[in-house]
């Protein structure tokens, strides 16, 4: 499709801006720019057309089944995008004076109690934009609390070898070095590999419970236990909070401090990438040690971005939170989980999941067997389902299963739905046995076939630029 | 009380019927006895749509929504043309997840490489990444991507946001690094202290143009001065400015961020905003986030796909410069929109009346009793004023539905954009004038 640069044409315009009603004001030469930036010049139909027909090449939740594991898409009620687009929260300054921003604080109150009720959490910021920004800030209170205790000598954090790559690259963005250590094979953190890291110098444990394999570590209380009696403290990463929210709280396991994911626990659209919100809790220890605004808060310690954070991001958390209320909570965790356990036993006769026991709310396929015998890799499977109106499931992810592909259908799915999707990925099985090639060449319906990502690395081409 | 479980009781036992089980507690096996939640949470019972909009709403109406708004300070209230909020509320763009399945996210993917064309010309810089958190964010990533092994200091203009400041500090201490603040002087960075500052463990210097207190900085006399001591130049600028100012590659800076959400984002309390980020070429592979780069499938069709992922924490993992895995797309998309509704004339014309606008107010106030400017340097659409009787003028103002300028070091930060008409402009002075000379 042309870009809108190609479509572009000299002296066409929207009519946005009345003429100047005040003197005009010269811009000193010096400070001036050389040349207009070349922005495209268009019809408000132009641009409508134009975005339309990219909407047309984009697949939504709305668009149909999106189990994409760890990524948690659920339905995103459509309230939720109304409330956040209410002048009295979208137009409201940060900077205004504090009464007039009495309903903001509201919000954030009112989320603040209801997620901390959720975490088993004694406080809490909204600070941190994403799920990842959150680590970021948590993994800060815990650096934050040895200092102030004088600890200097706590220099490690420990990470299982199937977390998300974000927690090494957080624990290494706080200063720290990484200690991964290996899963036991059944998935959940080998307790002797634990006890071999801790020691005088751990600083704390970054842990998903649910972990990326799906699976609940039963073992968890002894885990925050050997933990804490090392002198670390313990992080949980609240990726797959979905599966036990309302069930069981992270408070409980053990855990110090949190991060919660409102655009995926709390169905706030992920935006094709953004924008989040990464709320981050903590027990009351560690309260002093949270973020706050210099400018909008007097601030004077950490802060890890401008403002108090996304905050129409929580307003649509907070509707969601009132809407579902304390049955609905559980209720959603548990048909999360019933829907993936339902899914996985659909599939288990065709494709092999890497634990074959009850999960949580998502589970992870091994199609290592299945590429041997049909030489067609995960990740063809994966291009297929696409033909057949599906988004692709999470691939090669986590990294201890291989030809790994991980599935979380959410509780927003009916049962119409995971047996069409079992059905397709049995049909799949089948023509990847009778017909590898097809398979190996999907999609073949959709507007492009699979990119050239090779050339796409090692000649970048990130800009487009007149001919 | 609301749900959005499309199952019903008796489909939800037949899917637990299939699984062999009785009830959803053994879904939660594995779950120790002693932390199942057995009684429900302390939280309200859920409610319907029409409640929830009724509660909510609520809440909305607490808050004071001003007719005029004469303050920014890192937050500006620039309008917002009709087609900006609808075309990133389409579902598809809404609801999808980053695109990484390029063969159902091109119309996302294009957008994104749209976007980073479009900051590449707003600041004449080579490449853009697809946006990350806000400008906050993308001034401490920035200054972590200018550090190598040797060079660890950064160095902050004092002049910057309040906000920017404390943020690129939390990264240095993340790191272990240190920030260091260049002072002040008539209001605009000292380039004598700069000069002084930039020793050979300095990575770069970061400045913000036009400056917290509006002035216009010296740009290309810093960058100048920062290049000879081998150091990187970062500039923070103000994105709707630099369709009519000299471009930060201009001005001879590397790396150019800069708050996003004047290009069509809500003030929305503060966020979500959008945090652009450009580079050099030679400092494209140490951009941190996602990059959207073209390419052709396999039947030689123009594809766009998320590039250089070597470069990120799913591959890298602590090795990876930035633990980032999202970006702003949404806001990103938004401000792509405003971009081309504005094109390159209207964009500088946003520009311009902000300029004018905000000169006009000061020219008001300043004929006042006791109102002067503090600094006398050139400003764009802020500036700060001394004047007596702070807290009376702001609640004359309030009274009046406006928004004023906000109490900072003493005097008043006042701003200016193209939605201000003259006619809300001439009542703020004159409600002003009211309070000083009764």
């Amino acid at each position: 499709m042309k870009l809108l640069f190609e479509k572009s044409v000299q002296g066409r315009r929207c009519a946005i801006l009345p003429t100047c009603d005040v003197p005009e004001t010269a811009l000193p030469e010096r400070f001036a720019r050389q040349a207009a930036p070349k922005l495209p010049e268009l019809s408000e139909t132009d641009i409508s057309r134009h975005y339309t027909a990219l909407c047309g090449q984009v697949h939504g939740v709305n668009s149909g089944f999106y189990p994409l594991g760890s990524c948690t898409m659920k339905y995103n009620p459509r309230i939720d995008e109304e409330m956040a687009a209410l002048p009295g929260f979208a137009d409201i300054h940060p900077l205004s004076p504090a009464h007039a921003a009495a309903g903001c604080r509201e919000v954030l109150g009112t989320a603040k109690q209801y997620l901390c009720q959720i975490a088993g959490m004694d406080d809490m910021t909204f600070q941190p934009a994403a799920g990842a920004h959150g680590e970021f800030t948590g993994v800060l209170l815990i650096k934050q609390y040895h200092d102030s205790r004088g600890d200097k000598g706590r220099t490690k954090i420990i990470v299982p070898d199937s977390a998300h790559g974000t927690n090494p690259a957080t624990a290494a963005m706080c200063g720290y070095e990484v200690v991964n250590i290996a899963s036991a094979p059944d998935g959940c953190v080998d307790l002797d590999a634990l006890r071999g890291a801790l020691g005088a110098d751990t600083a704390g444990l970054m842990l998903t419970n649910p972990n990326t394999v799906g699976l609940f570590d039963e073992n968890i209380l002894e885990i925050t236990r050997l933990v804490h009696e090392a002198g670390g403290l313990c992080y949980y990463d609240g990726a797959n909070l979905n599966a036990v929210m309302g069930v069981v709280r992270p408070g409980d396991m053990g855990f110090d401090c949190i991060h919660m994911n409102l655009h995926k626990t709390f169905a706030t659209p992920h935006g094709g990438g953004g924008p989040g919100a990464g709320a981050v809790g903590c027990k009351a220890f560690l309260r002093d040690f949270l973020p706050r605004s210099a400018l909008m808060e007097g601030g004077n310690g950490i802060q890890v971005r401008s403002f108090g954070g996304n905050f129409l991001v929580v307003v649509r958390a907070l509707t969601y939170l009132l809407t579902l209320g304390r049955e609905g909570i559980p209720e959603a965790a548990q048909n999360a989980v019933l829907n993936a356990n339902y899914l996985m036993s659909q599939i288990k006769g065709s494709f092999a999941p890497a634990y074959d026991r009850v999960c949580m709310h998502e589970f992870v396929l091994d199609l290592s067997a299945f590429k041997k015998e049909a030489g067609v890799s995960a990740l063809d499977v994966a291009k297929a389902l696409i033909d057949y109106g599906m988004h692709p499931p999470t691939m090669y992810f986590p990294l201890i299963v291989h030809e790994a592909l991980m599935l979380e259908p959410t509780e927003t799915e009916d049962k119409e739905t995971l047996d069409g999707a079992a059905a397709v990925f049995r049909t799949l099985y089948e023509q990847g046995h009778s017909d590898p090639a097809a398979l190996q060449t999907a999609p073949h319906h959709t507007p492009i076939g699979r990119p050239d990502e090779v050339q796409a690395a090692r000649h970048p081409v990130v800009r487009w630029e007149a001919t | 009380m609301g749900s959005y479980v499309p199952s019903t009781a008796p489909e939800q036992q037949e899917m637990l019927r299939a699984l062999g089980m009785e009830n959803v507690r053994e879904l939660y096996r594995d779950v120790p006895e002693s932390m199942y939640l057995n009684g429900p949470l302390n939280i309200p019972a859920g409610k319907s749509e029409l409640e929830v909009r009724r509660a909510v709403t609520a809440m909305a109406a607490k808050n004071k929504v001003y007719h005029t708004i004469l303050r920014g300070a890192g937050a500006y209230d620039h309008y917002i043309p009709s087609i900006v909020k609808y075309i990133p509320a389409k579902e598809e763009f809404l609801t999808a997840y980053t695109p990484y399945q390029s063969e159902i996210s091109q119309g996302l993917l294009q957008s994104i490489f749209e976007y980073q064309t479009m900051i590449c010309e707003l600041t004449g810089m080579d490449v853009s990444n697809a946006s990350v958190y806000d400008g906050a964010t993308a001034a401490a990533e920035a200054a972590a991507l200018c550090r190598d092994r040797k060079r660890r200091v950064t160095l902050v203009s004092a002049a910057t946001h309040p906000d920017v400041i404390a943020a690129i500090r939390t990264y240095c201490y993340g790191t272990g690094d240190e920030m260091r603040l260049v002072p002040v002087k008539d209001g605009v960075t000292n380039f004598d202290m700069l000069k002084e500052m930039l020793t050979a463990e300095v990575a770069s210097f970061y400045v913000q143009q036009p400056n917290f207190y509006g002035l216009l900085e010296d740009a290309d006399t810093l960058g100048a001065a920062v290049h000879q001591a081998g150091a990187l130049y970062i500039m923070g600028c103000h994105p709707i400015a630099l369709a009519i100012m000299k471009t930060p590659r201009d001005c001879g800076a590397d790396v150019a961020v800069g708050e996003g959400q004047p290009l069509g984002l809500p003030l929305g309390y503060g966020g979500p905003y959008l945090g652009f980020m450009a580079a050099a070429e030679k400092l494209m592979r140490r951009l941190p986030g996602r990059i959207v780069s073209e390419t052709m499938d396999n039947e030689g069709r123009r594809a766009f796909v998320l590039s250089l992922q070597a470069r990120e924490q799913h591959i890298r993992r602590e090795k990876a410069g930035s633990n980032s895995c999202s970006n702003e797309a949404l806001c990103a998309l938004t401000a792509s929109v405003y971009m081309a509704a504005m094109g390159p004339e209207g964009m500088a014309e946003a520009a311009r009346q902000s300029m004018a606008k905000a000169h006009y107010l000061a020219k008001g106030l300043c004929a006042l009793p006791g109102v002067s400017l503090r600094y006398g340097g050139d400003f764009f659409h802020e500036f700060l004023v001394d004047m007596p009787r702070t807290e009376e003028v702001l609640s004359a103002l309030e009274k009046k539905n406006i928004l004023g300028g906000l109490p900072f070091e003493g005097g008043v930060l006042w701003c200016a954009t193209e939605k201000v008409s003259r006619e809300a402009l001439d009542e703020a002075i004159a409600t002003v004038k009211e309070v000083l000379t009764r």
